[in-house]
């Protein structure tokens, strides 16, 4: 079975990408004889009148063959005796430079091309750069144009060196560096007689053989696209298992909740199979009802993180400014969420390196940033587990995909999942927040506010859009054990719960219900209920009520 | 533990696009042309919800110059997978006598685009999928997976969204639609190759056989019913052909061939000479023609 790999061509304008393409495409025979004949037709129409103009095989908007550029990544297909490629044909102007990211997403490895005469430029450095922060491990440096330096092997030794100096700086794996000429096919798909010194392999016969083998993620885990419901004897959890392998009696955990329970089956397309492995689009049947939506993920053998904050390397890729503090919503996995970038803490200079001090970024800038996202969702760190450490930014009013970015760490381990911060202890209060009817999807969406931090004396809102609390209550946080009081709007306790005494104040719980109880008999009666509590659904329906102090909105 | 060839990996990525479209979007349809791919993408389709049926409906549109072989063939396949098969017609070209003889580049753009447009916007679908694939053709080699499409059906092949990794954002105002391609980075070899793996269903027109067809700018047309006219000193002649793509019959040349089974089609495939479109009339056109039609709202 042959194996795929899958390359992208980058570097600056006039570099020669489509043309070396082209030229493999042509001299390896794989163009079909009509498109070879609407080639040589169209060449003498072309920019480069007489000779045939190999980059006409992959510019295919007419706005590209009127202006003679790459605007947007071409795709292509073409198999060897040793290897099946697909090949994406990058835009080398600065301003399509988001369409060359989409290409370095998608590949393994990127040839970047270098002109011979000019040497690394900007642009080869964004390239490389841009490629490294997609997570490409494999380059080829194919220095171009060398009929036009009189195929000097000192120039190309020249060039080398600055190559190399890139590659320590982005500290790329595994690079390889050819001198060639696209147009003359001098070390393309044959040695060149010109270029006698050099002794490394072809441009083609490299691509035959670069050793692609990912790392190995750790453990199993699959984030779920879909929940599968045709009647009530059939609930299944679709996903793409992304690492590791999977059997039939296996426990697995379900993240966000912790939930665990242990795999009852397996369907791969039409079957029932013992095993699944990374890679495969798969449907799981677990043994109990647990609450696994789209955006959760399912994990066996290894730790993934749950986060509302985000340390990220970005790529803003739209057409207005970033400004901090915007809102916008964040793919990450099969998760989609709102959040703010909260903090700009530099940007890159393309071309040093260095760190730049930033307000607002503008279009094809890369930026380190802090996202704090309205909840916690499942990430991971894109070297330990590359599909959970990918996300998209999309602007809420455009649509549009406004910027790309990997996870670098996660930031909340600590405080700042709590709202109410105690001397000895905290809590997880939800009291704030929202909850609206959506009119067109038919569903309640709670949201929750950007994660704000109360003390002892702080001031605490008691009016949303979707709640209206009194001035003095008390507040019961039963799975972090504590109690806050709030006496005409101001904290004057947050402290374990074992030490609470009612009051005689309104009671809520943390999401904001009240807590039917008039009595210091009652309360001690509500929390022997809860500690005996086998089923906290029919525990809660018993005490509390959601409409004394909430209401349900309409979605703004 | 089997090897994970290519052909699992594009199948996978392909059942992937398909899940992400039942779960992001609200109303999608699937585009049911009755060719080769479209029955690669519907066998993807059972194969991705199994063991539901998709969630969503199929849709044929019908320009009423199909082959015979073909509606008999959707007629088929629908009752034996139990699925939602809607055609739609558009039933003002078929009053005003829109015909491929007659009415030139106009036809393909009222029977096809315009029937299309009417059809997606008559039942609200915010998503199509269709079995484009990016080696039939320059324009479509730039096209995204999840392709954005305005109030108008528009193509805007200068702005399209970036696309990374497998986050495909489908997030569209009122009016506005996806179109979706889940086997863009499908080639017609490996097509062939999956309905063989797969052993799924196709047209008999695929295969080779005795058939009626006339010679035409150097396309052989099948005669499929009374309706096809003859022009001055074509004959109908009975010659070995089969069809590497499938459409309007008057549009459709044929290729003179004995593949009578898979393996003789994909053997054909492999050292085929010239690429698949170029048996399909409306293409060969002028450059660009493709493009000109997408940006229209042609799929």
């Amino acid at each position: 079975m042959k194996s795929l790999l899958k390359f992208i061509t980058c570097g600056s304008v006039d570099d020669g990408k489509s043309t070396l393409i082209g030229h493999i495409l042509y001299d390896s025979k794989l163009l079909y004889a009509d498109q070879k004949e609407a080639l040589e037709l169209e060449s003498k129409v072309g920019s480069r009148g007489g000779k045939i103009d190999y980059s006409l095989l992959l510019d295919g908007l007419m706005a590209e063959r009127e202006q003679g550029i790459t605007i947007d990544v071409a795709y292509r297909y073409f198999t060897t005796d040793h290897r099946s490629f697909i090949v994406a044909d990058t835009p080398g102007h600065e301003e399509y430079t988001r369409n060359m990211a989409v290409g370095a997403s998608f590949a393994d490895l990127a040839i970047i091309l270098v002109d011979a005469k000019q040497g690394v430029l900007v642009q080869t450095r964004r390239h490389a750069r841009i490629c490294a922060l997609m997570g490409i491990q494999h380059f080829i440096f194919a220095v171009n144009k060398m009929d036009l330096v009189d195929y000097s092997e000192s120039r190309f030794q020249e060039i080398q060196t600055d190559i190399q100096g890139l590659q320590q700086e982005l500290q790329l794996a595994d690079i390889a560096i050819i001198p060639v000429s696209a147009t003359e096919g001098d070390n393309i798909t044959v040695h060149s007689p010109h270029m006698p010194w050099y002794k490394g392999n072809t441009l083609l016969g490299h691509l035959e053989t670069v050793d692609i083998q990912a790392f190995e993620e750790e453990g199993f885990y699959l984030p779920v696209q879909r929940v599968s419901r045709p009647d009530h004897t059939f609930r299944g959890f679709q996903g793409q298992v992304e690492s590791g392998t999977l059997r039939v009696n296996d426990t697995v955990c379900v993240l966000p909740s912790g939930e665990t329970a242990v795999v009852k089956s397996l369907i791969r397309g039409f079957d029932s199979v013992e095993e699944i492995h990374t890679g495969e689009a798969v449907t799981i049947q677990l043994d109990r009802e647990v609450d696994v939506s789209r955006g959760c993920v399912i994990v066996n053998g290894t730790e993934l993180q749950v986060s509302a904050k985000l340390e990220t390397t970005l790529l803003w890729m739209d057409d207005t400014t970033l400004q901090e503090g915007r809102e916008y919503l964040i793919m990450a996995g099969t998760k989609l969420v709102s959040g703010v970038v909260s903090k700009i803490r530099y940007a890159v200079d393309v071309n040093t390196g260095d760190h730049v001090e930033r307000d607002g970024l503008s279009k094809n800038e890369i930026a380190r940033c802090v996202l704090t996202l309205q909840e916690p969702i499942v990430v991971d760190t894109f070297t330990k587990h590359k599909t959970l450490g990918e996300f998209i930014l999309i602007d809420r009013v455009s649509h549009m995909t406004a910027a790309c970015g990997v996870i670098q760490d996660t930031l909340d381990k600590g405080e700042e999942l709590y709202t109410f911060i105690g001397d000895s202890v905290r809590g997880r209060g939800d009291i704030f927040e929202e909850f609206y009817y959506d009119v067109e999807g038919l569903t309640v969406d709670k949201v929750r506010p950007e994660c704000a931090t109360y003390r002892v004396g702080d001031t605490i809102p008691l009016t949303g859009d979707s709640y209206q609390y009194p001035s003095t209550f008390d507040i019961l946080i039963l799975r972090d054990k504590v109690y806050i009081s709030v006496r005409d709007g101001v904290i004057t306790a947050i402290a374990p719960l074992r030490e609470y005494t009612y009051q005689g104040v309104p009671l809520l719980n943390g999401r904001g219900f009240g807590i039917e109880v008039q009595s210091a008999e009652e309360y001690a009666q509500f929390i022997a209920d809860i500690e005996a509590s086998k089923n906290l659904n029919e525990t809660f329906a018993k005490w509390l009520t959601f409409t004394s102090y909430r209401h349900i909105a309409f979605k703004k | 533990m089997s090897q994970f060839s290519h052909l699992d990996e594009l199948e996978a990525e392909a059942i992937y696009i398909i899940r992400e479209v039942a779960a992001q979007c609200e109303n999608p349809v699937m585009l049911y042309s009755i060719g080769k791919d479209s029955s690669v993408m519907l066998h993807l389709a059972m194969k991705a919800f199994y063991p539901a049926k998709p969630p969503f409906p199929f849709l044929h549109v019908n320009t009423t110059w199909k082959f015979k072989e073909m509606i008999e063939f959707r007629d088929n396949v629908a009752k034996k997978l139990g699925i939602e098969m809607l055609e739609y017609i558009n039933q003002d070209g078929v009053d005003r006598g829109i015909n491929p003889f007659d009415s030139g580049a106009a036809y393909t753009d009222i029977m096809k685009t315009q029937a299309l447009k009417q059809a997606l916007d008559k039942y609200g679908f915010d998503a199509a999928f269709g079995g484009g694939r990016r080696d039939e053709e320059k324009s479509r080699a730039k096209e995204r997976i999840f392709s954005f499409r305005n109030e108008q059906h528009a193509w805007d092949p200068k702005n399209q969204r970036p696309e990374m990794w497998k986050l495909f954002n489908t997030k569209i105002n009122k009016g506005e639609s996806m179109r979706v391609f889940p086997i863009s980075n499908w080639t017609e070899t490996d097509i062939w190759q999956y309905i063989k793996r797969e052993n799924i269903d196709i047209v008999p027109l695929y295969f080779a056989a005795e058939r009626p067809v006339v010679e035409r700018d150097g396309n052989l047309i099948m005669v499929d019913d009374e309706r096809f006219r003859l022009q001055d000193g074509e004959t109908v002649e009975n010659k070995l052909v089969r069809f590497r793509t499938l459409g309007c019959y008057p549009l459709t040349g044929g290729i003179e061939s004995n593949a009578t089974t898979l393996d003789e089609i994909i053997e054909e495939t492999l050292s085929a000479v010239s690429s698949e479109r170029t048996t399909r009339v409306i293409d060969s056109e002028a450059a660009g023609s493709m493009e000109r039609r997408k940006r229209e709202g042609y799929f």
